[in-house]
C-alpha cells in the first residue's frame, strides 16, 4: 500500500471561495488535508451537474462525459436503453421483501410523493429506470419503531442479458433505528434506483451487497435525503458481476445529520466495479465520512471510485472526509481513484480527502514470513485485514460472516 | 545441539548507483547455548548480516555460505528459515495494518509448530508472556506493530522470541530505544529463552549497556562488513572506552566517520 498508481484530481478550496473571514480562512488552512491537492483542473461544478425527470434530457452516453468516461459503455446499450422489464421467458428479475407486517405500503406510481423526495436522476441510466418503472415498491419504518431483525429486499436475476427496472423507496420514520439490506444475486441487466428518506432524528443503516454471477450487469444511482440529527450510513459491497457500477448520494434536510458512505470492492479479471460517491453538504453543521476499500487481482481487473463532495456556502460548520485506497495484488489490473472536494464557504470544522492506490507491501510480507508463515497464508492475512475495516462495520454477524467467506473465495482464487 | 554457520559470506544490494557490496567475507559459528555480541558503527554492515540470514529479498549472496546443522539455509525461503528456527528481532519491527496481534501470534506459532497451538494454554502461555514483558493486555486486540512505541515494538519482537522458541535468535539492537527499566525487562525476556531451551543468541548492539543484564561469552568487532577482531566480553568494555577508532586504519576515512556517528548515536 505504498506506491500511488492512479490519483487524480483533487479540488480543494478552489480559488472561488469568496468572502470568508478571517477565522474561516484560519480553519481551512488549519484542517484541510492538502496531501493529494494536484492542482485545480478544468471541470464544472458538481453542483452544475443535471438532473431531471425527463429520458430525453439524457441523450445515450458515448462514454467522453464526466461521468461515463471510466465506465464500458459499450457493453452497457442494455441498460442504457429506454425499455421495459423484460417479462419474457421469465421477469428478468424479481424481489421479495422480509418486513415486519405493514411495513410495506402500496406501491407508487411515477410522480407520487415520497417518490421522486430524495433521488432525481442524475445519469441516463437512473432516469430509464425511473421512467419504466410504474409500480415503486414502497417500505416505510414507522417512526419510533425498532425492529430487531434487519429488513431485507431481495433481488434476484433469472435471465443474464435481459433488462431489468426498478425503483425503490425507503423511508425511515422521526426516530426510528434500523438496517436495510438490499441483496442482489443471479444474473439480469439490472437498473435500480434506492430512494431512501431518513426522517429526524432516526438511524439508518443500507447495505447493498453485490453478490451477483459472473454475467450480471448493475447499474444504480442510490440517493438519500437525510434529516435534521438524522445518522444515515450506506455500506456497498460488490464482489459479482461483470460490469457493477453504484453512485451512492446524500443530501441533507436538516443540520445535525451525519453521513457515511462505505464501501467495498474486490475485482477479478475482466470486472468492472465503479463506485461513485456524492455528498452535497447543503445544510449547516453536518457531518459526512467516505471510504471505500477495493482489491483487484487478474487480468482487466478495473475498478473505479470517484467521490464528490461539495460544501455548499451555507454549508458553515461542516465536517467531511473522504478516502479510497486500493489494493492490487497482481499486474494487469486498473483501480481508478478520483476524490473531487469543492468547498465554498471557510467556516467549516474540516474537509480532507485521501487516496492510494498500492501494490502490495513487501515489507508486510517478509515481516509476516520471518515468522514462519508461508506467503500465501502472509498474502491472505493482509487483504483479509485491509478489507476487514470495512466488513466490521456492517454490523450484521450473519452478514458479516457471509461476505467473509465470500472474500476468502475470491482469495483463494487467485492462487490458482 | 544446534549450529549455525556463516562462512565467507558476502553480500550486496542494488542502489541507484549500481551494485554496492556491503558484507565482505563474515565468518561466525554459534552454537546453541552461547550468546556472541556484535559490535561496530553506524552502516558497517550488522543490520545486512541480520537481514540475510532471515533471507530480505534485497540482499544478494554473491559467495559464502550459511547452514544449521549442515542443512543449507540459503536455498531456504524466509518462511522455511523462520520453521527451521531462525528468528531476527528487527531493527525496525515493520507495521502491518489489518493484521491483529492476536491472529498474527496464533498463525504464526501454528505455522512454526506445523499445528495449531492448544487454544486453552496458548492464550494462558500469550497473556503470561506479555506480563512478564510488561506488555498491556489490549495490545492483543491492536495491529501487529501499529501506532506502537518505539520501545513497545522491541518488547514485541522479544514476546515473539519466547513464544516461537526459536533455535538461533538474531536481535538487531533490540537495546536501542529502551528506558533502563525496559531495558533490563527485555533481556530478562531474552535470558529466559536462553535458560528455557536450546537457543543460540547474536546479540547486535551499540552498547555494553545491555551487556550488564545478557552476558556474551564472544565479542566480535565488525568494521565495512568485516569482523576485524573477536575476544571475550572484555573487548566490549575496551570498545565502549576506545571506540572504533583503532580500526579505523586500515578501513578508511569513511569508517571513522561513521564510527564519529555511533558514539554519538
Ligand atoms: N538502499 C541503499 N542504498 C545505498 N546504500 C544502502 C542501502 N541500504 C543499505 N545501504 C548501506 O549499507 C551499509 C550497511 O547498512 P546496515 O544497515 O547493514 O548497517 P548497520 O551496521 O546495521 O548500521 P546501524 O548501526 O546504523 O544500524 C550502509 O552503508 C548503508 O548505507
Ligand atoms: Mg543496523
Amino acid at each position: 500500500m505504498t506506491a500511488e498508481i492512479t490519483t487524480e484530481k483533487a479540488r480543494i478550496g478552489a480559488p472561488s471561495i469568496a468572502g470568508f473571514t478571517e477565522e474561516g480562512e484560519g480553519l481551512v488552512a488549519a484542517k484541510v488535508d492538502h496531501t493529494h491537492n494536484h492542482g485545480v483542473t478544468v471541470m464544472s461544478s458538481r453542483a452544475e451537474r443535471l438532473t431531471s425527470f425527463n429520458v430525453a434530457d439524457f441523450p445515450l452516453p458515448t462514454g467522453r462525459e464526466e461521468e461515463w468516461r471510466f465506465s464500458p459503455v459499450r457493453g452497457l446499450a442494455n441498460l442504457l436503453s429506454d425499455t421495459a422489464t423484460d417479462l419474457d421467458p421469465v421477469p428478468a428479475a424479481g424481489y421479495t421483501v422480509e418486513a415486519p407486517e405493514g411495513y410495506v405500503r402500496a406501491p407508487l406510481a411515477p410522480g407520487a410523493a415520497p417518490r421522486g423526495t430524495a433521488l432525481v436522476p442524475a445519469d441516463r441510466a437512473a432516469v430509464v429506470a425511473s421512467a419504466n418503472t410504474d409500480e415503486a415498491l414502497h417500505v416505510v419504518i414507522p417512526a419510533e419503531a425498532e425492529p430487531a431483525e434487519p429488513l431485507r429486499i431481495l433481488v434476484h436475476g433469472a435471465a443474464a442479458g435481459h433488462r431489468s427496472n426498478a425503483h425503490f423507496v425507503l423511508e425511515a420514520g422521526a426516530n426510528s433505528r434500523s438496517v436495510v439490506i438490499l441483496e442482489h444475486t443471479g444474473a439480469a441487466d439490472h437498473n435500480g434506483n434506492l430512494e431512501v428518506i431518513v426522517g429526524e432524528g432516526a438511524k439508518l443503516t443500507v447495505i447493498s451487497v453485490q453478490l451477483w454471477e459472473d454475467d450480471a450487469k448493475h447499474l444504480a444511482q442510490h440517493d438519500a435525503q437525510v434529516g435534521k440529527d438524522a445518522v444515515y450510513k450506506h455500506i456497498a459491497v460488490s464482489l459479482g458481476g461483470s460490469i457493477v457500477r453504484l453512485n451512492s448520494n446524500v443530501r441533507f434536510s436538516g443540520e445535525g445529520a451525519e453521513a457515511e458512505l462505505l464501501g467495498l470492492y474486490f475485482a477479478d479479471a475482466g470486472q468492472h466495479l465503479e463506485h461513485r460517491s456524492f455528498v452535497d453538504h447543503n445544510m449547516a453543521n453536518c457531518k459526512s465520512n467516505v471510504l471505500y476499500k477495493g482489491a483487484l487481482q487478474g487480468k482487466d481487473a478495473h475498478t473505479v471510485w470517484v467521490g464528490d463532495v461539495l460544501i455548499q456556502k451555507q454549508a458553515l460548520g461542516t465536517d467531511s472526509y473522504e478516502k479510497n485506497q486500493n489494493l492490487v495484488l497482481t499486474d494487469g489490473c486498473r483501480a481508478d481513484s478520483v476524490p473531487n472536494l469543492e468547498i465554498e464557504t471557510g467556516l467549516i470544522e474540516g474537509a480532507g480527502h485521501a487516496s492510494s492506490t498500492g501494490r502490495f507491501d513487501d515489507e508486510h510480507l517478509f515481516y509476516l514470513m520471518a515468522r514462519g508463515i508461508p506467503e500465501d497464508v502472509a498474502r491472505r492475512l493482509v487483504v483479509r485485514g485491509f478489507l476487514n475495516e470495512i466488513i466490521q462495520k456492517i454490523k450484521v454477524p450473519a452478514l458479516e460472516e457471509r461476505l467473509t467467506d465470500a472474500v476468502e473465495r475470491e482469495l483463494a482464487a487467485s492462487e490458482n | 545441539m544446534s549450529t549455525l554457520e556463516i562462512k565467507d559470506l558476502h553480500v550486496s544490494i542494488e542502489t541507484e548507483q549500481g551494485t554496492k557490496e556491503i558484507l565482505k567475507g563474515v565468518s561466525l559459528t554459534i552454537r546453541t547455548g552461547e550468546t556472541h555480541a556484535i559490535m561496530g558503527p553506524n552502516g558497517s554492515g550488522k543490520s545486512t548480516l541480520a537481514s540475510t540470514i532471515a533471507g530480505h529479498p534485497r540482499y544478494n549472496v554473491t559467495s559464502g555460505t550459511i547452514t544449521l546443522d549442515g542443512e543449507d539455509v540459503l536455498a531456504m525461503s524466509v518462511d522455511e528459515r523462520a520453521r527451521a528456527g531462525l528468528f531476527l528481532a528487527m531493527q525496525y519491527p515493520v507495521e502491518v495494518p489489518g493484521v491483529s496481534m492476536t491472529n498474527f501470534l496464533r498463525t504464526a506459532k501454528t505455522a512454526i509448530d506445523g499445528e495449531a497451538p492448544k487454544l486453552r494454554t496458548w492464550t494462558k502461555d500469550v497473556k503470561a508472556a506479555m506480563e512478564k514483558l510488561r506488555i498491556d493486555a489490549d495490545f492483543t486486540q491492536r495491529n501487529v506493530n501499529e501506532g506502537f512505541s518505539g520501545g513497545e515494538k522491541k518488547r514485541v519482537e522479544i514476546l515473539q522470541l519466547e513464544l516461537f522458541k526459536p533455535k538461533f535468535a538474531v536481535l538487531d539492537e533490540t537495546d536501542s530505544g529502551l528506558d533502563v527499566d525496559a531495558l533490563k525487562v527485555v533481556s530478562e525476556g531474552v535470558n529466559r529463552a536462553h535458560a528455557e531451551g536450546n537457543m543460540g543468541t547474536l546479540l547486535i548492539t551499540h552498547y555494553t549497556r545491555i551487556l550488564r543484564y545478557i552476558k556474551p561469552e564472544f565479542v566480535h568487532v565488525f568494521v565495512d562488513g568485516q569482523v576485524v577482531e573477536e575476544g571475550g566480553p572484555e573487548l566490549a568494555d575496551r570498545l565502549e572506552e576506545e571506540g572504533y577508532d583503532r580500526y579505523a586504519k586500515g578501513a578508511g576515512a569513511a569508517t571513522i566517520a561513521a564510527a564519529d556517528a555511533a558514539v554519538q548515536g
